[in-house]
């Protein structure tokens, strides 16, 4: 009795004590030595990081991943993932079983400052929304008041719905879960009149309810959901990587560069390609990878256009516009600081 | 605690070594060291943890507790609103937790004590079908249990749209996949007195029990206490409640645009979740019972027939009580196990303390260390009260030697 109880105590020491030594080590040492990037991804969110039918991740979440891995070993797939719920993305992160958190994740000043973590950019520019039954005959999430509403725990979205529900006068009674399966099985059975989570996610998840047709995403966006990476604070070096991997996606399609005409853009004259193809400079060095740092990004994975399109683009079952996440060139949100 | 008798009359020179190896003087001694040696583990890995926290730059403390909670709750026993604290939306939780390991108890007891003796039936078919019912539940992971009473409950009940209600016209009570749909009973003043009148009723039941376990010592007379008690229990309320002039206002639940509002309801996700721990704890609870009657030498029962007790007097007098010694321990364990497993609510959407404190709660404060800490220290509690409470029991029931 006694000794167990010893030794319970010793373990919690202990494993207050390794917390420690894994969240300060430097991250791309780390990274280089395991021979990978450990990605927190989704539990499986079509378009932003889920599983293929060859078991491959698929989504522009797990794309800002394997640029990373692309950056630095100059192979994309140098990646090994960990699906997380909402609850456990954090901690995971925080507690260094992952690299990069790649999990349409909303930057929020609590997340940013009160966590112990850096958001590194916005992926996709997203806002909440609702998604019902088209027989109910609703039009406008303003007729929703008395609505039974499945949300999912540990998100953005459960606190939106409260706002929105008060500052419109109207009720609601919530059905929450952990698991993103769970949500969706007791909303396709009916226990819910409504779904709501990020606009993306509910196109998203309509198309693996049963009778996707007989759902209708409602217009209103309640709320602002900037998504991005996220990394541990205090490894400043680690950031700037995942960072401008970001940018680099975006200034590519500005530049127009793409993964298949990046070969030929080497011999370009135009000063801002030679910079971010490392032909010029040595920027690449400056954050510890090597100068054709962009390159292999852009020739592993694509730019930002070339990613939107091929997982959540119109030619894709998601079939989503540019929208907010065109190019500010094309009036939209997506702007990337120059690579110089 | 081993005695020292040598030590007493040690000569002078002889006292050193002697304390050394006086065993009570050790025994204090590595009490002393292992208690330091403790709580330095404890104060070291609280530091640690603080101070792994601040260089992560991550949050801590426990200010979070009076702040606004800013999210709703799907069930709550007790008023709660999104402007409520992180205190309330924890009671909350805790009292979600309380209520279905509670009921759940009651219900896993009764069940348990019946399949148990209907295993023992000399009717084959309630034999078997006892057993196939003990097999078949404790064998099936309760996580599995609870998603296919999640699933069962919800396929077999209609939406509230489906089931012929008309818009706004108030019914007695209606089940439908969003709940049970009951009146409630909003008390006026003069409610309070209703219940004192039941305070006061068990109070009577617990002394006319113990008058009339003198009287039978005394004269060998009997007396319907149960009878006796459980009249007054109904009737004094009663009376009470018709002396007040009914002081309860009454609320019907209507359909009103999707759902139906007013009224009581109980949620799909409590009756899953109640359905399940009962019936799984009770499969345990039925061997346990079994188990503890079996236990009892069958030479008490031809005893007590030979003394002319009837087989109702043989069992309730000779057999109960002589079980319950074996049942108890046991059953202690399977009542902490109920309450522990109940926090398995979050996979069925039940707002328990795991599900509202240790998701969202913890989730929107980001203090996973304070929060996890709370969460196991009232489970600790509940288990430690429980225990505390059987134990208790279980030396009323134990054999007391004359
Ligand atoms: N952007 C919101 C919500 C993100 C979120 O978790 N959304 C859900 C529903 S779309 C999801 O992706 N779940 C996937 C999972 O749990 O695997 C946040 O960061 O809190």
């Amino acid at each position: 009795m006694k000794y167990s109880f010893l030794s319970a105590v010793a373990g919690v020491a202990v494993a207050a004590g390794l917390g420690a030594t894994a969240a300060s080590a430097a991250t791309l040492d780390d990274v280089k030595a395991k021979g990978f990037v450990q990605c927190g991804v989704s539990t499986g969110l079509a378009g932003f990081s889920a599983p293929d039918d060859a078991g491959d991740w698929k989504g522009i979440d797990v794309d800002l991943c394997r640029g990373v891995a692309a950056a630095i070993f100059d192979d994309a797939s140098a990646v090994k993932y960990s699906p997380l719920s909402a609850k456990e993305r954090f901690t995971a992160l925080q507690s260094g079983e992952i690299d990069i958190l790649s999990r349409n994740t909303t930057w929020t000043m609590s997340r940013d400052t009160e966590l112990g973590l850096n958001f590194a950019g916005v992926n996709y520019y997203d806002g909440q929304g609702f998604m019902v039954r088209k027989s109910l005959g609703v039009n406008s999430a303003l007729q929703l008041s008395g609505a039974s509403v499945c949300v999912q725990t540990g998100t953005t979205t459960e606190l939106n719905l409260t706002d929105y529900f008060k500052a419109n006068n109207m009720t609601y009674n919530p059905v929450v879960f952990e698991k993103l399966e769970e949500v969706n099985a007791a909303y396709d059975s009916n226990r819910c009149d409504v779904y709501t989570t990020d606009q993306s996610g509910l196109y998203a998840i309509r198309l693996g309810l049963s009778a996707p047709d007989d759902h209708v995403v409602l217009p209103e966006v309640i709320s602002k959901e900037p998504l991005g990476p996220v990394v541990r604070q205090g490894d400043d070096q680690w950031f700037s990587i995942v960072k401008w991997v970001h940018f680099a996606m975006i200034n590519a399609e500005e530049l127009g560069v793409t993964s298949e005409n990046v070969d030929e853009m080497m011999d370009s004259e135009n000063p801002n390609i030679m910079r971010l193809l490392g032909k010029e400079g040595t920027f690449g060095e400056a954050v510890g990878l090597e100068n054709d740092w962009a390159y292999q990004v852009i020739k592993n994975v694509g730019n930002y256009g070339e990613v939107f399109e091929a997982n959540v683009g119109e030619s894709t079952p998601l079939g989503i516009a540019r929208g907010l996440n065109a190019l500010w060139t094309n009036g939209g949100l997506q702007y990337a600081p120059p690579v110089r | 605690m081993a005695h020292t008798d040598g030590v007493a009359d040690g000569t002078e020179d002889s006292g050193r070594a002697s304390l050394i190896y006086d065993p009570k003087v050790r025994g204090v001694f590595f009490q002393a060291i292992l208690i330091i040696v403790v709580a330095y583990l404890v104060y070291s890995g609280i530091s640690n943890a603080a101070g792994n926290l601040a260089r992560a730059g991550i949050a801590s403390g426990f200010d979070f507790f009076g702040e606004r909670a800013g999210f709703e709750i799907g069930q709550t026993l007790v008023h709660y609103t999104n402007d409520s604290t992180y205190f309330r939306a924890f009671l909350v939780g805790l009292l979600n937790t309380l209520m279905v390991s509670a009921l759940g108890i009651l219900f896993a007891t009764i069940i348990g004590f019946i399949v148990g003796l209907a295993r023992l039936s000399r009717n084959y078919l309630i034999r078997k079908l006892a057993t196939v019912y003990v097999e078949t539940l404790r064998n099936i992971p309760l996580l599995l249990q609870l998603l296919f009473w999640y699933k069962a409950v919800l396929a077999v009940l209609p939406n509230p749209r489906e089931t012929g209600l008309e818009q706004g016209t108030t019914v007695l009570w209606t089940l439908n996949n969003r709940g049970l749909y009951i009146p409630r009973l909003i008390p006026e003043a003069g409610a309070s007195a209703i219940l004192v009148a039941a305070i006061i009723a068990i109070a009577l039941w617990v002394v006319i029990g113990m008058w009339a376990g003198k009287r039978q010592m005394r004269t060998g007379q009997q007396f319907p206490t149960f009878l006796t008690g459980l009249a007054i229990l109904v009737g004094l309320p009663l009376l009470t409640f018709f002396l007040t002039g009914m002081p309860f206002d009454v609320e019907f639940s209507a359909l009103q645009g999707f759902n139906m509002s007013g009224g009581t309801v109980i949620r799909p996700e409590f009756i899953a979740l109640l359905l399940g721990l009962s019936l799984y704890t009770a499969s345990f609870i039925a061997e346990i019972v079994r188990a503890g009657i079996l236990a009892v030498a069958k030479g008490q029962t031809e005893a007590a027939y030979a003394l002319g007790l009837s087989p109702n007097h043989t069992s309730r007098l000779v057999i109960i009580p002589q079980a319950m010694r074996v049942i108890i321990p046991p059953l202690t364990s399977q009542y902490l196990n109920l309450t522990k497993n109940s926090s398995l609510a979050v996979a069925i959407g039940y707002p328990d303390l795991v599900a509202v404190f240790g998701g969202t709660v913890l989730n929107q404060t980001g203090q996973a260390v304070e929060v996890i800490t709370i969460t196991m220290l009232v489970y600790l509690t509940i288990s430690l009260l429980t225990s505390a409470f059987m134990n208790w029991f279980n030396s009323r029931v134990a054999l007391v030697e004359r």
